[in-house]
Formats: C-alpha cells, structure tokens, sequence
C-alpha cells in the first residue's frame, strides 16, 4: 500500500476540491454576487452621505462578509455527504483532521479569497479611508478563516437534517458575535488613528486557537450517526 | 410601607415591578407544575404499557 | 473515588438520590423565597435614586446569574457526557435546558421593565444585556438541535459538542460585547445599580440567589427523575417501582 506523507494527503484533498469548484465554476460567482449586492443595498438604504457611510463602513463590508459566509457555508460537506464520499472520509487512514483542514482551506480560498480582494476595491466606495483598508483587509484575513473554522463546527453538527440553514445560522451566530466585534474594532481604529493592534492581535489569538480546536470538534461532529 | 396601597403603588412604578414579579412567578411556577403533570403523564404511560405487555 | 463517581451516575441510584433530596431542597426554596420576598418586597427602604423600581433586582440578579450557571452545568454535564459517556449527564442537560433558557428570558425581561423607568428606554445595547441576548441564542441553539436530531443518542453528542464549544466561548464573548460597549459608551448609558451597602437591601437579594439555585436544582432534579423512568423503562427497577 502506498504511503501518503501529511504535506501529500493535504495537497491531494485542497487539489480534488479546486477542481471540483472550477467544473462547476459558475457556482464561485455566488458569494462575489451576494457580497456586491448586499454592500450595495447599505447606501441604498440608509444613505449615500460620505459622511454617514464613512462610520457605517467597517459594519457594513465586514456583515456582508460575514452573510456571504454564511451562505457559503452551507455547501461545505454537502456534496460529499450526498455522493457518499464523506463517508469514505470518515473511515479513510488518513487523520480526520488534515482533511478537514484541507478542505476548509480551500473553501476559503473559494470563497472568502475573492471577497477579501473585492473588499479592497469597493472599501473606497464606501469611504473607507486609506489609512484604513490595510487594516481592514487583514482583519479580514485573520477573520475569514475564523468564520470559516467555527462554522464548519455548526454545518458538521447540522449536516444531515433537512432544512437545517436556519438552525446552523442560529447555532453559529453567537460564536461570530465577537469576530465581527474585533473585525470592526480593528477597523473604526484605524479611522481614528488608534492602533489596531489589540482587536487584530485578539483576532490572531482566536485564530490560532480555532485553527486545532475546530477542526477537532467538526471531526467529533461529523462522526456522529443520524 | 404604611399602607397596602402604597405597597401596591410601589412609588409609581407599579406597572415595572410587578410585571416583573409576576412574569417571574407564572414562569417559575409553569415550570414546577409542568414538571410534576408530566412526571404523572409518564408514569400513567408507562403502566398503561406494562400492562399491555403482561402476559 | 470513581466507584462513587459511577455508582451515582447510575440512573438508579440518582433516581433514589434525588428522591430524598428534592423535599429538602423544595422546601429550603420556599424559605427562602419568603425571607427573600418579604425582605425585598416589604422591609428594604425605596433606594434614593430609584425609588421602588429597584426592587426589580431582586428578580433580575438572581435569574442572570441563574442563567450563566445553568449553561456552567450543562457545559460540565457535556463534557461528562462526551468523555465518559454517561447517559445520565445528558439527561441533565435535557432537564437544564428550558430552565436556563427560561431564567435569561426572565433576566432580559426584567431587565427591560428596570430600564424604561430608569433610562427611559425598552432596550439598551447595554453590555450586560447584550451579552444575555447573546446567551439566549446560545440556549435556543443547543434546543433547537437536540429537537432537530431525530436520535436520541446522536442529539445528545451533537448538542454536547455545542454547549463544550460554547463554553469556550461564553468568556470571549463577553469580553468582546464588554470591551465593545464601552467602546461606545458615549451613546449610551450605563447600568448604575443602586448602593447595596445596605445589609436590608442585600439580605434578600442573596436569599433570592440562593432560592433561585434551591429552585434549579429540585426542578431540575425533579425532570430528571421523570427522564430516567422514561429512559429505563424497559430495566427491572422501573417494572416494579410501577406496578405499585
């Protein structure tokens, strides 16, 4: 039997999700189409004044991300749940968790990547100011992957029911309460011209912390029998 | 505290706190009879099936 | 010590256990809530800032602080369940759950009837609130899977890995909603509690407390009993403890 190393099983699992994506490429517009309009609905709604949108933009770019991930969220695991392939996963020698890990990489790759990126460009629109959207782009690289880590617990815990998007809202949503607080801490710091440091530091801590713990508790999670 | 009526007044707060108080009771005392019908429900259930299965 | 550990985690010897324990503790609570009751209601003088209204907190302490233990003991109860597999443990945070969901509605609730007259508004994004909001969805979240789940079993895993990740999260979140609070504390106003130095004022609060933790626990007791019958219904003990 052949051996398969960490670093080769990891690159195998994030390769067979990137391909799968790009057979079904219209599906990575999703995101980047929700995140657009949902940035765009905020001056429609509330009002196009620079000033009014200067102090809502950090709320504003950061609850659009994080819908976005929500929305995207609820095809983690689906597929292979449906095709039968999580199942081989579960019993494969391989360790649970650098699967895992590999996959939620390359979901955020698919899906939080592109919002990042779009972020940088539409932060002007909403008048973000440059000294800014440095900060806000690594709030939101250190944050994506945190949504992305603790929901792939609640998807895990909900995969198997039907019609289980609004239970898995429900079930995340506390837990991305305090990213989306530190996300945008960050940020409206930065306007100011306070350090950022303490939110992006917190936002880092979290991070390193979910990044074992996570993956931990989804394996935990989809082990479970329905 | 002189008179009953002015416990009952509660200084103009009247509404606040006894709203208060009485949600509070009516939860706390939903849950106890809650507890004790079912407990009854189930037990009645049980013998029901016990029965049942007797040969 | 484990054999005392596991001898109570039977189901029936807690069901016996918590027969003898659940008329004490009832009646303690009821003490209680009469020397609570009356020293609140009836003894405490009106506080010189906020009048009568105060005597919202006799209820509105307690039932928070309820509401943060409770979800501490199914969170213990979780991870019990998880580790050793002791069904007993999940039938406690079976019982535990619409409790504590029922204390941190009534700690919201009471906390909006105390905010209307002292800041004029039903609600304050204020950070203790927020946090007990934040704490609702927590409950809800873990009763809402447990209903969704159609196997027992697997409803009890899947909600005790919520409630061992939530309570990992319960600090962070608090932390985060207080730090952002006061962040913003220039649009709103903050919880001034009224000076319970007091002893007449204190007194009864700590009664309430302490009836309120005597009312958790023999209610809780007393839905467990009921699970357990229902759970071991097919086992000798609950044949003829019924067919008296």
């Amino acid at each position: 039997m052949q051996y398969l190393s960490y670093r080769k099983t990891f690159w195998l699992v994030l390769r067979y999700e990137l391909l799968m994506a790009c057979r079904h490429y219209a599906e990575l517009f999703n995101p980047v189409l929700f995140f657009a309009i949902v940035i765009t609905l905020f001056p429609l709604g509330v009002s196009p004044a620079p000033e009014i949108l200067h102090r809502m933009a950090p709320g504003i770019v950061w609850i659009a991300i994080l819908l976005s991930s929500l929305l995207a969220l609820d095809k983690l695991f689906r597929n292979d749940w449906l095709d039968g392939s999580l199942d081989q996963l579960l019993i494969t020698t391989q360790p649970l968790l650098l699967l895992i890990l590999a996959k939620l990489f390359a979901h955020w790759l698919l899906s939080s990547l592109p919002l990042i990126l779009l972020s940088a460009l539409l932060a002007d629109f909403l008048q973000v100011s440059t000294a800014a959207i440095g900060v806000l782009l690594v709030s939101l690289l250190l944050g994506t992957p945190l949504l992305i880590l603790i929901g792939a617990i609640g998807r895990a815990l909900t995969l198997r029911l039907r019609n289980s998007g609004l239970l898995m809202i429900l079930i995340v949503l506390p837990f991305y309460v305090p990213i989306l607080i530190f996300g945008t801490g960050a940020v409206i710091a930065a306007e100011q011209g306070l350090p950022a440091t303490g939110q992006l530091a917190w936002l880092a801590a979290l991070l390193v912390l979910a990044l074992p713990l996570a993956p931990w508790a989804t394996a935990t999670a989809l082990r479970i029998e329905i | 505290m002189a008179t009953l009526q002015q416990f009952l007044a509660m200084g103009g707060y009247a509404f606040y706190v006894w709203t208060a108080y009485g949600v509070a009771a009516a939860l706390l005392i939903i849950n106890v009879v809650t507890a004790v019908v079912h407990d009854k429900q189930i037990k009645r259930r049980l013998q029901k099936q016990m029965a049942r299965l007797k040969p | 010590m484990w054999l005392w550990f596991h001898k109570l985690a039977s189901p029936k010897n807690f069901y016996q256990i918590a027969n003898k324990i659940i008329p004490w503790t009832a009646i303690i609570c009821l003490l209680l809530f009469g020397y609570g009751l009356i020293g609140g209601l009836l003894l405490a003088p009106p506080d010189y800032q906020q009048g009568d209204a105060f005597r919202i907190i006799y209820i509105h302490v307690p039932s928070a602080f309820l509401s943060m233990m409770v979800y501490i003991c199914m969170a213990i109860a979780a991870a019990v369940h998880l580790i050793w597999r002791i069904k007993l443990a999940d039938i406690i945070i079976a019982a535990s759950a619409p409790l504590g969901a029922g204390f941190t509605f009534l700690a919201l609730l009471t906390g909006s009837l105390w905010g209307k007259p002292m800041w004029g508004t039903w609600w304050v994004w204020d950070a203790r609130l927020t946090s007990e909001l934040i704490l609702l969805f927590l409950y809800l979240g873990v009763m809402a899977l447990r209903s969704a789940i159609p196997l027992q079993e697997s409803a009890g895993r899947a909600s005790a890995i919520l409630l061992v990740v939530g309570i990992i999260n319960i600090p962070i979140i608090h932390y985060s909603v207080y730090w952002w609070n006061t962040l913003h504390q220039g649009d709103t106003l903050t919880l001034t509690g009224p000076s319970l130095i007091a002893p007449g004022m204190l007194h009864p609060l700590l009664a309430m407390m302490a009836a309120f933790i005597c009312y958790y626990v023999t209610v809780m007791l007393m839905r467990t009993r009921t699970q357990i019958l229902q759970r071991e219904k097919k086992s000798q003990w609950v044949q003829e403890l019924l067919s008296n």
